[in-house]
């Protein structure tokens, strides 16, 4: 049984469609991440799966139930970290992790044991007595996560996680989903970071204007819509366009700068290097950034 | 079109009724003083300084002083305004700003419920304000020991009535600042025409007609009624007429805040 199944799920807010008959399914165990720029549908999609937005055509099945009528018992069994900080301002940390378990009607005794390892687990301990108000974003953003986690949830459920944190603080939050990734707990994440989604996911469907537009592995989906290896070459000369548009090189021109598609340490690449390589060339590895780029285009979206 | 769905409410409501207490206790220490001070501050105000310029007040068949007459109205517009100002300014802001609403429905709880314990919560507030009040009153004369003492489970009714149909402006409005819509046009002429500055009896039949409609009225009454022994109305016309608004608003309210919610 899957754990998510969604099918020709539709939204509309009055004219406007924000989710366009998208299907997919997550499967026990996967990290699965909805990809796409701001508006593309993701957080839609996610309102659906956890029965806050009711859908507007389709059907969303979470562990094998109808989200429109079982909501109830699904959402007992999920962990939800919205975008927004909902958590309680005027509470400290550990009570907003006990008023929580209070919602899933947890046992007392259980929850406050599964607060204490969880404010141990994201390193939340010391500033337990603290006042949220207080907590810089870093640590509110670990503590909805933690709060996510009191019900011992069998998916998580991950809106931006870690959109407006600093590099370190991003960096704590992967590292402690990556660890709940490899404890087996299933997870959906949306984003529009991809090295985010590349550095965390299994699997991944990239979203715009409401539809699925790739779906696949990271790797195979950077491999099938980009390349692993790319050559970013900064004002191209006219011989170096004369030679992609002759021998028919994968590339992107944007105009002062040429993208090259290719396959690592080939025959393409050394050529390049020697021959058109004379001002600033960029050697690296292919990325989901761009696979979107490249699917989506380089204009200005909004 | 979203509607409100009562079969989904469950006593799970009490939860979020809870998470009010806790967040309120913070604060219980400062603010448990208004009700103590309110009626002090007007009895002392209207004793001293108006009670001179009017002498007694007819009322029900009776001569009473001016504060005997007011106090009661005190009682219950400290109902009005407790139960009235929670559901509008506070829960919008944990609505709005602080976003507690949309964080709960990650949980097994629903709109409804967490209306309903909204409602539930201001009026408990309101229950609590009129219980200190009566400390304050039953004391120095101005409500009748034990009788008075109904006036607590009577102000959870009407904390009810104000609450609900707070809840339907917070479902309503578009920004915080519009609540001096409501206040000005149904809160403030409500405060000043029903029956508590003044005798509904005392008059012209066509504006008396007016109080009627306004819930304060009703509550004034009972309250009187039971700090006091006598009224003007009939105490079960009362109660119906809160009770019914309590219902009509309240289901309006679960209405408008599921489709403000949920989108």
């Amino acid at each position: 049984m899957s754990i998510i199944e969604a099918q020709q799920v539709v939204k509309r807010f009055g004219q406007f469609t924000a989710v366009n008959d998208v299907s997919f399914t997550v499967e026990r165990g996967e990290f699965f991440a909805l990809l796409g720029p701001n508006g593309a549908g993701k957080t839609s999609t996610i309102r659906m799966m956890y029965g806050f937005s009711p859908l507007t055509g389709g059907r969303m099945e979470i562990f094998g139930q109808d989200i429109s009528k079982d909501w109830r018992k699904i959402r007992s069994r999920l962990g939800i970290c919205q975008q927004e900080n909902t958590l309680d301002p005027d509470l400290t940390v550990v009570q907003n992790l006990l008023l929580y378990a209070r919602y899933f009607g947890m046992d007392k005794a259980i929850a406050r044991k599964r607060a204490e390892e969880l404010l141990d687990f994201f390193a939340l301990t010391r500033k337990q007595e603290a006042k949220v108000a207080e907590l810089s974003g870093g640590l509110a953003r670990r503590l909805q996560l933690a709060r996510a986690l009191m019900a011992e949830p069998e998916l998580l459920i991950l809106d931006e996680p870690t959109v407006g944190l600093d590099p370190q603080s991003r960096h704590q939050v992967w590292e402690r989903l990556l660890a709940l990734k490899k404890r087996g707990l299933t997870m959906v994440l949306t984003t529009h970071y991809m090295d985010e989604a590349e550095h965390l996911c299994n699997r991944l469907v990239i979203l715009d204007q409401g539809k699925i537009i790739a779906e696949g592995r990271p790797r195979e989906l950077i491999i099938k819509y980009a390349a692993e290896s790319v050559i970013d070459i900064e004002g191209p000369s006219e011989e170096l366009r004369k030679y992609v548009k002759e021998n028919g090189v994968e590339s992107d021109d944007l105009g002062d700068r040429i993208i090259i598609y290719t396959e690592p340490r080939g025959e393409l690449e050394s050529r390049i290097r020697e021959e058109f390589c004379m001002e600033s060339c960029r050697f690296r590895t292919g990325n989901l950034e761009d696979v979107f780029l490249r699917l989506t285009g380089r204009g200005l979206r909004e | 079109m979203n509607r409100a769905k009562l079969s989904d409410i469950s006593l799970r409501f009490r939860h979020v009724w809870f998470r009010n207490l806790i967040t309120y206790r913070r604060i219980w220490k400062v603010n448990f003083l208004v009700p103590l001070l309110e009626p002090a501050f007007y009895i002392l105000a209207f004793g001293l300084g108006f009670s001179g310029l009017i002498g007694r007040v007819s009322y029900a068949g009776m001569q009473l002083e001016y504060t005997a007459f007011m106090a009661p109205a005190l009682v219950a517009t400290a109902c009005m305004w407790n139960s009235f100002f929670e559901t509008t300014y506070a829960s919008f802001v944990r609505m709005y700003y602080q976003n507690t609403f949309a964080g709960i429905l990650a949980t097994p709880l629903c709109v409804e419920e967490i209306i309903v314990a909204e409602i539930a919560w201001a009026a408990s507030k309101a229950m609590a304000a009129v219980a200190l009040m009566l400390a304050v009153l039953i004391p120095i004369g101005y409500a009748n020991f034990p009788g008075a003492l109904l006036c607590i489970p009577l102000a959870f009714l009407g904390g009810l009535a104000f609450a609900s149909i707070g809840m339907f402006f917070t479902g309503m409005i578009p920004s915080i600042d519009m609540f001096n819509l409501p206040i000005f046009l149904f809160i403030t002429p409500m405060f000043l025409f029903s029956g508590t500055f003044f005798p509904v009896s005392g008059i012209p039949e066509w504006a008396g007609v007016f109080s009627l409609v306004f819930p304060l009225y009703h509550l004034v009454e009972l309250t009187r009624f039971l700090c006091i022994g006598t009224m003007e109305s009939n105490p079960v016309f009362n109660l119906a007429y809160l009770l019914l608004f309590t219902l009509v608003f309240g289901y309006l309210a679960l209405g408008a805040m599921k489709r403000r919610l949920i989108k």
